[in-house]
């Protein structure tokens, strides 16, 4: 019942029919960071930092630097009034220490080495041209990286993720916790300032999202999604829990139990205007802000984990597992939602009995749930023996995951590559005035 | 189209005499010629019969001053290969040829002995009695001891086939000279660290002598010489000479790459192995290093540890001493290289001459195609020749282009060539001055026209000159023509208005050498003996190289232009007619010689000259020309258009009605893979090794002949491996998998220029990686975990693969419903032979080359004609264009454009970086095969 779904091999939506395998890395590759329009960066257990081409594939720097594994990296962009570019790429690792590099050049600019633990997430708020480093505290660093200012030891546990909030604000995943910070730009120095914790999780903060200006979501080890809202902080909506009592109904209560809260963590959290996505244990929910609630569902979207999801522009949805897969998702609305039950008393009329079982069912569900769409399986990419740990959309340029195979695979539209190749094979062959070829 | 080789091959091994009655009669040009001097039952290999050895051999002799001719070692160096023929005899033979071995120790006018740097010759003569044919390369070792300083030596190639040697006389003579440029560099080396040692001796013998004088003259008071001290003196005076002289020997010796390098032409021998060089350049005395001596680095390293000896004022005499041996003439290292490359030499030239040619012709034919060859040829058999082959294959193609651009990136190699070209040039001028006025818009129809006039010359006048020049056992060949054949690419360069230059005549000067025992010297393409003097028909039979190699050499080489301004003075009027007569006088026709050759006239090769060698080649294997005008134009040129639209004729034409025997004899038009892989098709009897790249072709097309009666379902594999789609073997046995793996790389498309992606044994789970890197896979089954690991890892990667399994014998792999493949490997083919098969694999697979090609470079196909353009219009021509122009059905199309993938991927890569590979793949159901 719980069954993942599977798609043939015959996949006419997937757009995917060409890969390019990098290889370099020699431990789990977690982090893929987007650069521009064709460079991202990928960072994993190695302490190695590669930045690629996503077109060629081609490996353009190697930054060694980190003794230990890398736990956060976050590019830092900001154009100056002139129009001076300077992309710096900075990267946390285990070895308490924070590396500038330079993107153009793949030169280290600049480590910081004086933390007291290790640093477990950056964040850049380009809008003030500052950055954050967050562990056991929070440091507010320039871009030429002098430390601003600091706040005290927090927790043990540490910081373990960061959102930017409206009015120069951030909030900061702390275990259970949810501690809300606010930056001050005074003329005599910065200044940080905890403004508000908020424990209203159960369990550890794992993902942080904002929706938009005034609305942000968090999720939670055993499957609580809180809405928030970003200006004064407070709760516009919970769900606690929701994934087991909504979604399981008709689900065996052994089932239940063998669930282990692993399977109900919200993973990962991503949102479009309307609504938010969440990686929850295996399987995939959107949840409708506007309604409040959540709309559909693919309890087990893969064979384990859900790992990362994204949204993409085009109706689509894309999740990466523990199982090595990558898969992508179409939001479809239901089409005959009073349909349904019509042909329940058809095939009772007939005798189906089991047919009329699996439809009483869905009944059953519409009329509880209330589910107005459904996710789709229209693809899916095999090709990383483990864990797919994170994956990059580049739009038509493809797509790069990564995973602990130690690969970062490029995934291209076969049909537009073999077009590029086509006009680059002609404007050679216009350059070399056709010389090469002998006839 | 038919071409030589496979008429041969057929007619050896189904034993068929009669022509297909069905077919419509060939055209005359096309026809095959009878067999002249067999009646019916005769076949072309009797002729071999009649010699006393069962194979090519290479024969080394030496004129010695002792003993006389003496034969000095065979290669093969085993005594079957001679078997009974008498090598002695033939070394006095091919000895007694040497005209130039003439030298004066002691030139008038010159106070010291002078060393010559005696250039090589080349010399063709038959032995009918003997049946034997030789290339004879004759060249001069120096040694010390010897009269003159001289020791005369031939290298000798002996065939039972006049032909091969004749029109092989090019290649030999490159390979040849190669040979013994190395041996000659071991020599100078071993002869100037002679010198060296004698020179010690001398300087040790003076002070010696110097002391002995000094003290006669202390203790000689009374004022008087005596007889003793005058002795002592003279013999001082006469070592103080031999010093000089031999001073003077060794500055010539070291003298010599300089000089010879002033010749633009000549090539010094560079050992291929650098440790030698370093080896000897850490040792080298400083002293005695002369630095820039490009030609022979190797400074005379063990000197210093000589130590001198006495020399005795009278020599030994002439007879008591020992000569060296070939080997203590020789550096070591030289005297192995030359070895090496006299077995390489044996190797090469092994087997029957039109099986030769059709290589040589297919590898240069291959080696045009530098966009597409990548894809289904053995890169190692594209590789290995060096430039010297492209002179003797591409050039005899009278490809212009392609000619004229080796010729400028290629030095040439010898001055044979150059002073060839100046021959070629002169004879070319009254055949294009013809063709200026007779049609200047079709020059190839002209040249048709002269060659048939020249041929019927050739072969009227072949049979009276036969029968005036030979004596007992005296046989004439006219082969000065391979001189000129080899030349004509230079000819060409020079002449650029003459496509196809004239066959050449032979000269005055190649009658001159009537040896009196029974041996007549058929040709002689020495360096020297085309200088202009050679016009004169009192030419000395000897020839006294020195000025040549001094300071004339650079005189000889004329440019193509003034020879060209002063050949119509030169050889004006009667002259030239003479000339002609003598030509068609001394010529004999190749084709009155009765030989396997005539056949080889067949098919594709309508400009065609006298040696059979193809002027024009094939022309469907012609690529189209880039940026083409449209899918199917044609090109202006009406042959090649005529070509080209049967090329690209549907699938279903006759092409495909015709199976088998029918279906191999016609794609042999595409020479270009089909001969690259001749293997056994027709060897000559008593020539039975084959190479190892042959042994292995023939076993992988028994195989896969094997493999397709066996599985129903090897079309999809095949469609599998053709379109990229990784094909794994599954198996426990290694010897089945790896058999069927063998069997099936045949299919496999190269991906680049690297080695074939076929893996032929792996136990491992198969990664991602694995598919990009191999098409082909063959897998160990084992019960183990991890063999269990291994076949979830399968079912994980199943839409990248198709999967073979040996042992229950089961195929998983997407459909496949087109055409192309069922005509590549039919089951009810009658062909038996494995390399049969593998050449008609190799013919359909580059039919679909050329193919992938066209759609490739068809700029429209891909971009679009106008900006407006849709990219829907762009696919649907695309489509159109290999549905309808390339006639290829549903899943040819994906075989085709993968191909088109790898071509594009091969052409705008970089040289500089190896280019990541690609995995692509389509997302298509897979079925399962059952027997």
């Amino acid at each position: 019942k719980s069954s993942v779904q599977t798609i043939g091999e015959e996949q006419i939506q997937n757009p995917y029919t060409e890969l390019l395998v990098l290889k370099g890395h020699q431990d789990i590759v977690r982090f893929l960071v987007q650069i521009d329009d064709y460079r991202f960066a990928s960072a994993g257990d190695d302490g190695i930092v590669f930045l690629w081409n996503a077109q060629t594939g081609e490996k353009l720097f190697e930054l060694h630097g980190h003794t230990h594994k890398i736990t956060a990296i976050a590019p830092f962009f900001s154009s100056d009034a002139f129009g001076e570019n300077d992309q710096l790429m900075l990267t946390a690792s285990a070895d308490r220490t924070v590396i500038a590099w330079d993107c153009s050049s793949g030169k280290q600019i600049q480590k910081v080495s004086c933390f007291h633990s290790t640093v477990k997430c950056l964040t850049v708020l380009p809008r003030l041209d500052v950055w954050l480093s967050a562990g056991s505290d929070l440091c507010v660093w320039n871009r030429k990286l002098d430390l601003l200012c600091k706040t005290s030891h927090l927790t043990d546990a540490g910081i373990s993720a960061l959102l930017e909030l409206p009015k120069n604000c951030v909030a900061a995943a702390a275990g259970k916790e949810l501690i809300i910070f606010r930056l001050i730009d005074r003329p005599e120095g910065w200044n940080v300032l905890e403004v508000k914790r908020l424990d209203d999780h159960q369990d550890n903060i794992l993902s942080l999202v904002s929706v938009n200006d005034l609305t942000f979501v968090t999720g939670s080890h055993v499957g609580e999604l809180i809405v928030w809202d970003a200006l004064d902080w407070t709760k516009q909506a919970a769900e606690c829990n929701f994934w087991d009592s909504s979604l399981h109904t008709d689900a065996q209560p052994e089932i239940k139990l063998s669930q282990s809260p692993n399977e109900t963590s919200v993973q990962h959290l991503t949102s479009d205007e309307e609504c938010v996505f969440a990686a929850v244990g295996k399987g995939i929910f959107v949840y409708n802000l506007q309604m409040k609630r959540v709309i559909a569902c693919q309890k087990t979207a893969h064979d384990s984990s859900v790992l990362h999801i994204a949204k993409l522009p085009n109706r689509q949805l894309m999740s990466c597992s523990e199982d090595g897969s990558v898969r992508i998702w179409e939001l479809w609305e239901k089409p005959q939602l009073l349909a349904e039950p019509v042909p329940t008393g058809f095939f009772s009329m007939w005798g189906f009995g089991r047919a009329n079982k699996q439809a009483s069912q869905a009944a059953k569900k519409t009329q509880e749930n209330t589910t107005l769409y459904f996710l789709e399986l229209v693809g899916d990419l095999i090709g990383h023996s483990s864990a797919v740990q994170m994956f990059l959309y580049f739009g038509e340029l493809g797509l790069a995951t990564c995973s602990a195979d130690h690969l970062v695979i490029l995934w291209k539209d076969g049909e537009r590559e073999s077009r590029l190749r086509s006009v680059t094979l002609f404007q050679k062959l216009a350059q070399n005035g056709g010389s090469e070829i002998k006839f | 189209m038919i071409s030589a080789p496979d008429v041969v091959a057929f007619t050896r091994e189904e034993e068929r005499e009669e022509e297909p009655s069905a077919e419509p009669p060939l055209p005359e040009e096309y026809s095959v010629p009878l067999l002249p001097f067999g009646g019916p039952g005769a076949n072309p290999w009797s002729k071999v019969a009649g010699s006393k050895f069962s194979r090519d051999f290479i024969l080394i002799s030496e004129f010695s001053e002792q003993v006389g001719p003496q034969p000095l070692l065979t290669i093969p160096d085993d005594a079957k290969v001679p078997g009974a023929f008498d090598l002695n005899y033939f070394s006095l033979r091919i000895m007694s040829v040497d005209y130039q071995a003439s030298f004066v120790g002691h030139p008038p006018g010159c106070a010291y002995p002078k060393l010559n740097f005696v250039e090589d010759s080349k010399v063709v003569l038959g032995d009918s009695k003997e049946g034997a044919f030789a290339y004879v390369h004759h060249l001069t070792l120096y040694d010390l001891e010897a009269r003159g300083f001289v020791r005369p030596f031939c290298m000798a190639y002996i065939s039972a086939d006049e032909h091969k040697i004749m029109q092989q006389f090019q290649e030999l003579s490159a390979e040849f000279s190669k040979a013994s440029e190395c041996l000659k560099t071991g020599n100078r080396k071993a002869f100037a660290s002679e010198l060296e040692k004698k020179l010690k001796d001398l300087d040790y013998t003076r002070t010696v002598l110097h002391n002995e004088t000094e003290i006669q003259k202390k203790s000689n008071d009374k004022g008087y010489y005596t007889t003793q001290a005058i002795e002592k003196a003279n013999e001082l005076a006469s070592v103080e000479k031999s010093i000089i002289e031999h001073q003077d020997l060794l500055k010539q010796i070291r003298s010599y790459p300089y000089r010879k390098l002033k010749d633009s032409d000549f090539h010094p021998y560079e050992p291929e192995c650098p440790l030698d060089e370093v080896s000897a350049s850490s040792e080298q005395d400083p002293a005695a290093s002369e630095a820039a001596e490009p030609g022979d680095a190797h400074p005379y390293a063990h000197v210093p540890s000589y130590t001198p000896k006495l020399i005795k004022a009278k020599s030994a005499k002439c007879f008591d001493k020992k000569l060296k041996t070939l080997e203590e003439l020789c550096d070591v290292y030289f005297f192995t290289q030359t070895l090496d490359q006299l077995h390489q030499i044996e190797r090469t030239f092994r087997g029957d001459v039109c099986y030769l040619l059709t290589n040589q012709i297919s590898r240069a034919l291959l080696k045009q195609q530098s966009v597409t060859n990548f894809l289904f040829e053995d890169l190692a058999l594209l590789d290995e020749k060096a430039p010297e082959k492209q002179h003797g294959g591409c050039q005899r193609l009278g490809h212009d282009a392609v000619n004229r651009k080796c010729l400028e990136e290629l030095p040439t190699p010898k001055v044979v060539i150059s002073l060839g070209s100046y021959k070629s040039s002169v004879e070319c001028v009254p055949i294009k001055m013809e063709q200026e006025i007779e049609d200047p818009q079709d020059p190839t129809m002209t040249d048709l026209m002269a060659f048939e006039h020249q041929d019927n010359l050739d072969y009227l006048d072949a049979d009276i000159k036969g029968s005036i020049s030979s004596g007992e056992s005296i046989e004439v060949l006219g082969t000065e023509k391979s001189a000129s054949v080899l030349s004509k690419s230079e000819s060409q360069a020079s002449l650029p208005t003459s496509p196809s230059p004239q066959v050449g005549r032979s000269k005055v000067g190649s009658r001159r050498t009537v040896s009196e025992d029974s041996i007549e010297v058929l040709s002689t393409c020495p360096s020297e003996s085309l200088i202009p003097e050679d016009f004169k028909a009192s030419y000395p039979s000897a020839i006294n190289e020195e000025p040549y190699a001094d300071d004339e050499e650079g005189g000889l080489r004329f440019s193509p232009k003034l020879s060209l301004d002063n050949a119509d003075e030169r050889e004006g009027g009667p002259e030239q007619e003479a000339l002609l007569q003598v030509d068609s006088a001394c010529c004999m026709g190749k084709e009155s010689a009765g030989s396997p050759e005539p056949p080889a006239e067949l098919g594709a090769r309508r400009g065609e000259d006298e040696d059979g060698v193809v002027s024009v080649p094939p022309q469907p294997l012609r690529p189209p020309e880039q940026g083409l005008p449209g899918p199917l134009a044609g090109g202006p040129d009406g042959a090649s258009a005529g070509l080209l639209c049967y090329e690209l004729e549907p699938a279903g034409g006759r092409d495909a009605a015709k199976t088998s025997l029918d279906e191999c004899s016609d794609s042999t038009s595409y020479m270009s893979s089909a001969a690259s892989t001749c293997s056994e098709r027709s060897p000559s009897p008593g020539h039975p090794a084959v190479p190892a790249g042959d042994r292995h072709r023939k076993r992988a097309g028994q195989n896969a002949l094997r493999f397709i009666r066996q599985y129903p379902f090897a079309h999809p594999a095949i469609f599998s491996l053709l379109s990229g789609r990784t094909l794994i073997v599954l198996g426990e046995d290694e010897a089945i998998v790896k058999k069927l793996v063998t069997a099936l790389s045949i299919f496999v498309p190269n991906c680049g220029a690297y080695a074939k992606p076929v893996k032929h044994w792996v136990s491992s789970p198969l990664h991602i990686v694995d598919f990009q890197k191999w098409k082909l896979i063959g897998l160990q089954r084992t019960v183990s975990p991890a063999g269990v690991n291994m076949l979830h890892a399968l079912g994980r990667y199943s839409r990248y693969v198709s999967i073979l399994d040996a042992d229950s014998k089961t195929l998983r792999c997407p459909l496949y419903k087109g055409t192309l493949v069922s005509r590549l490997a039919d089951h009810r083919t009658q062909i038996k032979r494995g390399s049969t098969y593998y050449l008609h694999v190799q013919s359909v697979l580059a039919q679909l080359c050329s193919k992938a090609f066209l759609f490739t470079f068809c700029h429209h196909l891909h971009l679009p004609i106008s900006e407006r353009e849709s990219e829907e219009a762009v696919v649907n021509r695309r489509m159109n264009f290999l549905k309808l122009h390339l006639g290829l059905a549903n899943e040819d199309i994906k075989i085709v454009q993968y191909l088109a993938e790898l071509l594009k991927l091969q052409y705008i890569q970089e040289p500089d970086q190896g280019g990541n590979p690609l995995l692509r793949f389509d997302y298509v159901p897979s079925f399962l095969y059952k027997i």
